[in-house]
C-alpha cells in the first residue's frame, strides 16, 4: 500500500511536470511542421510566465494572467516569424536571440517593477488556477488501484492540464484530418508545391508560428500561475530545450509527443523523489543522471541508433519564390 | 540555412551592416531603459565611464573581452565550415573540468610546466566535448545545432554532479573544488607590467588576454592562409563543390568543430586558472552565448571579433558599474542587449541589407 501511494504521488507530480513540456512540444511541432525551426520555445515560455504572473498579480485574475502570457508569447513568436519568414533570416540565430532577450527582459523588467530580485509578488486566491475535482473522483476513491489512480492522477489538476490534453487531441486531428493540416504539413515538406497550388506559403507559416506562440503562452502561464505562485527568474530552467528533445523523440507527431512528455515529466518526478535517497547496493542515486537522461536519449536517437528521427524536409529553409 | 546572398560592396557588408545592427540594438535597448523609467543617455554615460573611465575599469573590460574573444572565435571557426556551434557554453564548462583535473592532480609540478598543461587540458576537454556532436553531424547527419544544445545541458548536469558528489571540497557545502596550487596561476597583467616597469592599476586582467589575441591571429592565418582553412571555407561555402574538389567533408567538419571546441574550452584559462583558481559552477556566465553575438557582429573575422568582444567587455564592465549607480538597470540589461544584437546582426540583417543593396545598385547603374 505504501508503494502504491508513493507510485500514485510520483505519477501525479509527473503529470504536473509534463504539462509545460507538452505545451512547448506542441508549439514546436506546429512551427517545425510548417518549416520554421524554433529553438526559442524556452524564451517564449519564459516571457509568458513573467507576463502571466505580472498580469495575474495586477488584476487578481488567473485568466487575465493567461491572456497576457499568450499575448506576449505570441508577440515574441511574431518577431521570430518576421525574421524567419518575411526577412528569410537565419532561424537558429533568431531563436537564440529570442531566448536571450527573454532571459534579459524578464529579469530586468521584473526587478524594475517589483524590486524583489526579479521575482513577482506571490499570487494568491483567484490570481492562481486552482485544482479541479473531476466528477465522481471522491465517490470511487475507495476502489482499489483504479480509484486512487482516477482521483489523484487524472482528477485534481488545474484546468490548464486538461487544456494541454485537449491541445494534443486537436493538434493530432487538425494535422491529420483537415485540409488546413494537410497544407501545413505540405508547406513544411515542399513549399514550392504548395505555392504552385496557389496557397500562401507565408500565410500558412505565420499561422503556425502564431499557434506556437499561443501554445508557449499556455505553457509559460502554467508555470507561474498554476504550478508555482508567481514568477522566478529563469523559471523555465531548460524546459523549452527538453520540449525540443521530446519533439525529436516524438518524431514531430502529436500523440507520441504526449507520451514522450509524460515520460520526461515522470523522469523529472522520479529524480525529485530520489533526491538524497540511498538505494541498497547502488548507494546514493545520482539525481543529475536522471535529469540528464532526456538530453542523452535525444542524442542517441539523433545518432540513429534507435530508429531514425527525420525532421520535416523544408524545416529551417526560408522560402524564396522563383520569379 | 539562409537564402540567396544579397550583393553589397565589401565595406558595407563588413562594416556598415554590423554597425547599423548595433545601433538598432542600442536604440531598442534605450527604449527598454526609458520604459523602466530611467534616462538612457545618462545610463550610457555611466556605462562608458564605468568601463573606460579608469585604468581599473579598462582592465576589467579587457578581462571580460578575453572570454568573448575565445567563444567568438569558436563560433566563427565552425561558421566558416557551415556549422552552427551553440555548444560553446558546454565546451567552456568542460574546459574548466580539464583545467581543474590537471591543476589539482599534478600539484607538484613547477609553474612553467603546470600552467601550459592546464591550458592544453582546457583546450583538449573543450574539443572532446565538441567531438561527439561533430562526429554525429559528419557521419550520421544528426543536426549539430540540436546535439550541441543537448551537450550544453549534459555538461551542466555533469559539472553539478561532479562538484557536488566527486570533486567538491571536503567539509564545504559550496559546489566548488579546493583552490588550485599557486604555481598554476596565469599571471595578472598588472603584475607582469609592474615587473616590466609599467605600473597599472590592479584588475583580473591576466595573460590569457594575450593568449586570446594570439589565437585571433592564429585563426586568421589558419582560415585564410592554409590549405586546411581553404578546405574549411570551401565546405562551408559549397559542400557539393568541396566533394568535387576531393575535400573530405566529414573530416573537415570534425576538425573545424575540434578547433571550435578547443577555443571555447580556453575560456577556462581566463576564468578558472587566471581568476577563480578553483572550479565552480557556472563560471562561464553565458560567455558561450555572447560568443554567438560577437561572431555575428564581427562577421566571423578575427579583427571584427576582437573589436566586438571589446564592445561586449565594455557592456559587461560598464553594466556592472551602472547597476551600482542605478539599481533599476541590473546586469540583465547586458543579456538583453546581446539578444538584440544577435537578432539585428544575425536574423534581421535583411532589413538593412536589402535597402542598402538597392541603393548601391542604383548608384552603380546611374
Amino acid at each position: 500500500m505504501d508503494w502504491l501511494s508513493t507510485g500514485i504521488a510520483v505519477f501525479d507530480s509527473g503529470v504536473r511536470l509534463a504539462v509545460p513540456l507538452l505545451f512547448a512540444c506542441l508549439a514546436g511541432l506546429w512551427s517545425e511542421r510548417s518549416g520554421v525551426v524554433d529553438i526559442g520555445l524556452e524564451g517564449k515560455m519564459l516571457v509568458a510566465a513573467f507576463a502571466g504572473a505580472a498580469a495575474a498579480h495586477a488584476t487578481g485574475n488567473a485568466w487575465a494572467g493567461l491572456g497576457a502570457g499568450i499575448l506576449v508569447s505570441t508577440a515574441f513568436a511574431l518577431v521570430h516569424g518576421f525574421a524567419a519568414i518575411s526577412q528569410r533570416g537565419n532561424q537558429i540565430v533568431s531563436g537564440v536571440a529570442v531566448n536571450m532577450l527573454a532571459v534579459g527582459l524578464t529579469a530586468l523588467v521584473g526587478n524594475a517593477w517589483y524590486k524583489q530580485g526579479g521575482r513577482t509578488p506571490p499570487l494568491e486566491g483567484a490570481a492562481r488556477f486552482e485544482p479541479i475535482t473531476l466528477p465522481g473522483a471522491d465517490a470511487i476513491r475507495g476502489v482499489p488501484i483504479v480509484g486512487p489512480l482516477y482521483a489523484d492522477v487524472i482528477s485534481g489538476h488545474t484546468v490548464l492540464v486538461y487544456i494541454a490534453v485537449l491541445a494534443t487531441v486537436l493538434t493530432a486531428w487538425v494535422l491529420a484530418r483537415t485540409r488546413f493540416g494537410l497544407r501545413l504539413r505540405a508547406v513544411g515538406e515542399n513549399p514550392a508545391a504548395v505555392d504552385t497550388a496557389g496557397i500562401s506559403v507565408m500565410g500558412l507559416r505565420y499561422t503556425a508560428v502564431v499557434l506556437a506562440g499561443v501554445l508557449c503562452g499556455l505553457g509559460g502561464a502554467y508555470l507561474s500561475v498554476a504550478q508555482a505562485a508567481g514568477f522566478l527568474t529563469q523559471m523555465t530552467a531548460g524546459k523549452g530545450f527538453i520540449a525540443l528533445a521530446a519533439l525529436i523523440f516524438a518524431k514531430w507527431r502529436a500523440w507520441p509527443a504526449l507520451a514522450t512528455c509524460l515520460l520526461f515529466g515522470l523522469l523529472d518526478a522520479v529524480s525529485i523523489r530520489l533526491q538524497g535517497v540511498v538505494v541498497p547496493g547502488i548507494g546514493q542515486v545520482p539525481v543529475q543522471a536522471i535529469q540528464a537522461l532526456p538530453y542523452a536519449l535525444t542524442v542517441v536517437l539523433l545518432a540513429g541508433f534507435i530508429g531514425r528521427a527525420i525532421p520535416p524536409r523544408a524545416s529551417g529553409l526560408p522560402y524564396v519564390k522563383e520569379r | 540555412m539562409s537564402a540567396a546572398p544579397i550583393e553589397l560592396p565589401r565595406w558595407v557588408d563588413l562594416v556598415l551592416v554590423p554597425m547599423l545592427a548595433v545601433v538598432a540594438a542600442f536604440f531598442v535597448a534605450g527604449l527598454v531603459v526609458l520604459a523602466i523609467g530611467e534616462n538612457p543617455l545618462q545610463a550610457t554615460a555611466l556605462l562608458l565611464r564605468g568601463a573606460l573611465g579608469s585604468g581599473e575599469g579598462i582592465g576589467f573590460t579587457l578581462y571580460y573581452a578575453t572570454n568573448f574573444i575565445f567563444t567568438g572565435l569558436a563560433v566563427a571557426v565552425a561558421y566558416h565550415a557551415g556549422l552552427f556551434n551553440i555548444g560553446g557554453e558546454g565546451q567552456a564548462t568542460l574546459g574548466g573540468l580539464g583545467a581543474a583535473l590537471v591543476c589539482l592532480n599534478l600539484e607538484g609540478l613547477p609553474g612553467w610546466l603546470l600552467a601550459p598543461l592546464g591550458i592544453l587540458a582546457s583546450a583538449a576537454f573543450g574539443a572532446a566535448w565538441a567531438l561527439i556532436p561533430a562526429y554525429l553531424q559528419a557521419k550520421r547527419g544528426s543536426h549539430i545545432v540540436i546535439t550541441t544544445i543537448m551537450f550544453n545541458m549534459l555538461a551542466s548536469a555533469l559539472i553539478v554532479y561532479l562538484l557536488v558528489n566527486v570533486m567538491g571540497r571536503a567539509g564545504s557545502m559550496a559546489p566548488e573544488t579546493r583552490p588550485f596550487p599557486a604555481a598554476s596561476h596565469i599571471p595578472f597583467m598588472h603584475v607582469v607590467l609592474q615587473g616590466l616597469g609599467f605600473p597599472v592599476p590592479a584588475s583580473p586582467l591576466n595573460l590569457s588576454f594575450v593568449l586570446a589575441l594570439a589565437m585571433a591571429v592564429l585563426m586568421w592565418v589558419v582560415i585564410w592562409r592554409t590549405r586546411l582553412g581553404y578546405a574549411i571555407r570551401t565546405v562551408g561555402a559549397n559542400p557539393t563543390a568541396a566533394v568535387y574538389a576531393g575535400i573530405p567533408i566529414a573530416r573537415i567538419t570534425v576538425i573545424a568543430m575540434l578547433i571550435s571546441g578547443a577555443l571555447a574550452g580556453l575560456v577556462a584559462v581566463n576564468e578558472i586558472m587566471g581568476v577563480q583558481e578553483r572550479l565552480l559552477l557556472e563560471f562561464t556566465a553565458g560567455a558561450g552565448f555572447i560568443g554567438i553575438a560577437v561572431a555575428l557582429m564581427g562577421r566571423s573575422h578575427p579583427l571584427g571579433i576582437v573589436l566586438a568582444s571589446i564592445l561586449f567587455g565594455v557592456l559587461y564592465q560598464g553594466g556592472t558599474e551602472l547597476a551600482f549607480e542605478r539599481p533599476a538597470i541590473t546586469r540583465d540589461m547586458i543579456v538583453t542587449i546581446s539578444g538584440l544584437v544577435i537578432l539585428f546582426a544575425g536574423a534581421l540583417d535583411g532589413i538593412f541589407r536589402r535597402p542598402l543593396a538597392q541603393f548601391f545598385a542604383r548608384r552603380k547603374g546611374a
